[in-house]
């Protein structure tokens, strides 16, 4: 498995991460030494195994049903660029 | 799924007859008071930001820590719809980026859901069922909400709902009208209220619905869909899947093809349009959430949670028919809300079950639905129709006075005995009485006497100005029986 210089862009673009013109080869070269390294797996007979999810023995955690936060919308938008009245500014979203 | 579909669910083209096809996904908010994965408030509404943690704002370092009865009300919910309870599920990562969603991702359930396949049984105005497959249900987190209108070039962002469970409810194409399909909508939604795991509140978007919409000659494999997202009201999923039909059947006929895409429904228009542009085709790269063990608990935990269930809509229903001997119809009425299911059994307990679900549904309902009350807002209370009940059952007074009382009860109160008594309204039985009334009238009125020998329907006539002048307390059965006698009429 390899992946083209479109591929990389378009992985670039669902991550939003700006990818000049001239980085895209390179990145292309690492992305396929990656993929190359995890190929290997590919010998090994997993058939009956199940996908692995979790690595912890142990179930998962649950809390009760109780309000114990909020109210502190201040704290929540303390380091956002733009606020209003306790809301999250950002440039204008709808099409 | 090709089976032979009625002729009259299709829908006429300009060339052809066509069939449509449905699937929802209806996302349901869990009642709970916290949240998913944090212990900030579900309320609705609140100032901005302010039902909102460190984890649900996806601060670096939050862990997310699931809520017990948010697992519990989807599994009460996947109970409720019959289905498949997984004792093990997994919580995964959907990817994409839009700003009222600060994780980058929504905490979902996608290979392994806590729900698999169940089934609801719908029943159509016509009288017809149809049982509608359900493929799974999984638990979900709601994202923010964004504001577009406070500022020419900003969005305002709100995080209140954000990390607020959902319950993602995805039926089969099972659906093959736009009527089966509000009527799948409403019967899902009366479940949910009656476990008490979604309050169906869709003007709040506690409720709301993705349509997926295809048509296709009948007996033709299924066509492209479309999904229309985020339809908010019964009315309008109806309507939406008319507008969209038409629009798939005239690219058809015009030979053209249908592009599988997101389409919003615009209900002042009257249309449905394009919500994404094709480049921007969705790739959520799903993975396990790492931050999350897989979801386990064992069979005794749902047993438990299956004890508990109250009786449900098509149980009831059944009751209704067999222990009151209502039909199937007005049981279907009356099971339709559980707190109007409760107050019909108050008024039938210990009486006639027919005549019970009569006033509830003619008068009580009828009242109600003309003052925009809910019937948790009754003035009337069941004790009181119950009395009334009573009193029609006893001969103490007439059903035409008993509308009367009915009346007098829902503007001003207070306990229909006491009103009859007080107010002089019992029906009287007294032939006695009767018959003075009668002689009266007959005498004062020679000339109709004379033409309703000749003409018996004149008989309404006389009935009429009897009960008039007994103040309509005269047993209409008795004025009957007397006035033909004195009459001469058979």
């Amino acid at each position: 498995m390899s992946v083209d210089a479109q591929t990389v862009r378009r992985i670039a673009h669902l991550a939003r991460i700006a990818v000049s013109d001239d980085e895209v080869a390179p990145l292309q070269g690492e992305l396929n030494a990656i993929l190359a390294f995890v190929e290997q797996l590919g010998a090994v007979d997993v058939a009956d195994v199940e996908p692995m999810t979790s690595v912890t023995p142990m179930a998962m955690k649950k809390r009760e049903d109780v309000i114990t936060d909020g109210g502190r919308a201040q704290e929540v938008v303390a380091n956002a660029p733009e606020t209003e009245d306790h809301y999250f500014l950002v440039p204008k979203v709808v099409e | 799924m090709n089976a032979p579909v009625s002729p009259k669910k299709l829908i006429k083209g300009g060339l052809h007859d066509w069939e449509v096809v449905i699937g929802m996904e209806i996302h349901a908010q869990v009642t709970s008071r916290s949240k998913l994965f944090s212990g900030a408030p579900t309320a609705f509404g609140g100032e901005p930001n302010d039902h909102v943690s460190l984890v649900d704002a996806a601060m670096p370092g939050m862990l997310p820590v699931i809520n017990a009865e948010c697992v519990a009300q989807a599994v009460r919910t996947g109970l409720g719809l019959k289905a498949k309870i997984n004792l093990r599920s997994v919580f995964d990562r959907k990817n994409y980026f839009y700003p009222d969603l600060p994780q980058g991702y929504q905490i979902s359930q996608y290979k392994d859901p806590i729900v698999g396949e169940g089934e609801v049984l719908v029943d159509l105005p016509d009288g017809e069922s149809i049982t509608v497959g359900i493929e799974r249900l999984h638990l979900e987190q709601d994202a923010g909400k964004s504001l577009h209108d406070q500022s020419p070039n900003l969005s305002f962002v709100d995080l209140n709902r954000s990390g607020v469970a959902l319950m993602e409810i995805v039926s089969r194409p099972d659906l093959r009208s736009s009527e089966e399909a509000r009527a799948y909508v409403t019967k899902l939604r009366t479940i949910l209220r009656y476990l008490g795991t979604c309050d169906g509140d869709m003007e709040k978007g506690n409720l709301r619905a993705d349509v997926n919409v295809s048509v296709r000659r009948p007996g033709e494999p299924l066509g492209t869909r479309c999904e229309i997202k985020n339809v908010n009201s019964i009315r309008f999923i109806g309507q939406a899947i008319e507008t969209e039909a038409r629009r798939q059947i005239a690219i058809l006929e015009d030979g053209g093809r249908i592009e599988q895409e997101t389409r919003l429904f615009d209900p002042g228009k009257g249309e449905t349009r394009s919500m994404r542009s094709k480049e921007e085709a969705h790739d959520y790269r799903y993975f396990p959430d790492p931050d999350l063990l897989p979801l386990e608990f064992d069979q005794a935990y749902v047993d438990g949670l299956a004890e508990g269930l109250p009786e449900l809509p098509d149980a009831k229903k059944a009751r209704f028919v067999s222990a009151y001997g209502l039909s199937a119809y007005d049981a279907g009425v009356l099971v339709a809300e559980r707190a109007s299911a409760d107050y019909f059994e108050a008024v039938a307990k210990g009486r006639d079950g027919k005549a019970a679900a009569n006033w509830v549904i003619n008068e009580l309902f009828g009242r109600l639905n003309k003052e925009g009350l809910s019937i948790e807002e009754t003035p009337v209370s069941a004790d009181r129709l119950g009395a009334i009940v009573d009193l029609i059952g006893e001969g103490v007074i007439s059903g035409k006075i008993a509308k009367d009382l009915f009346e007098i009860v829902w503007s001003e109160g207070g306990d229909p005995r006491q009103i009859v008594e007080a107010r002089g309204m019992r029906q009287v039985t007294d032939t006695g009485a009767i018959e003075a009334a009668v002689d009266a009238i007959i005498a004062q009125n020679p000339d109709k006497v004379a033409q309703a020998r000749e003409k018996p329907t004149l008989l309404g006539w006389f009935v009429g100005q009897t009960m008039k002048a007994t103040g309509g307390k005269a047993n209409p059965a008795a004025v009957n029986a007397l006035l033909k006698a004195k009459l001469g009429i058979e």
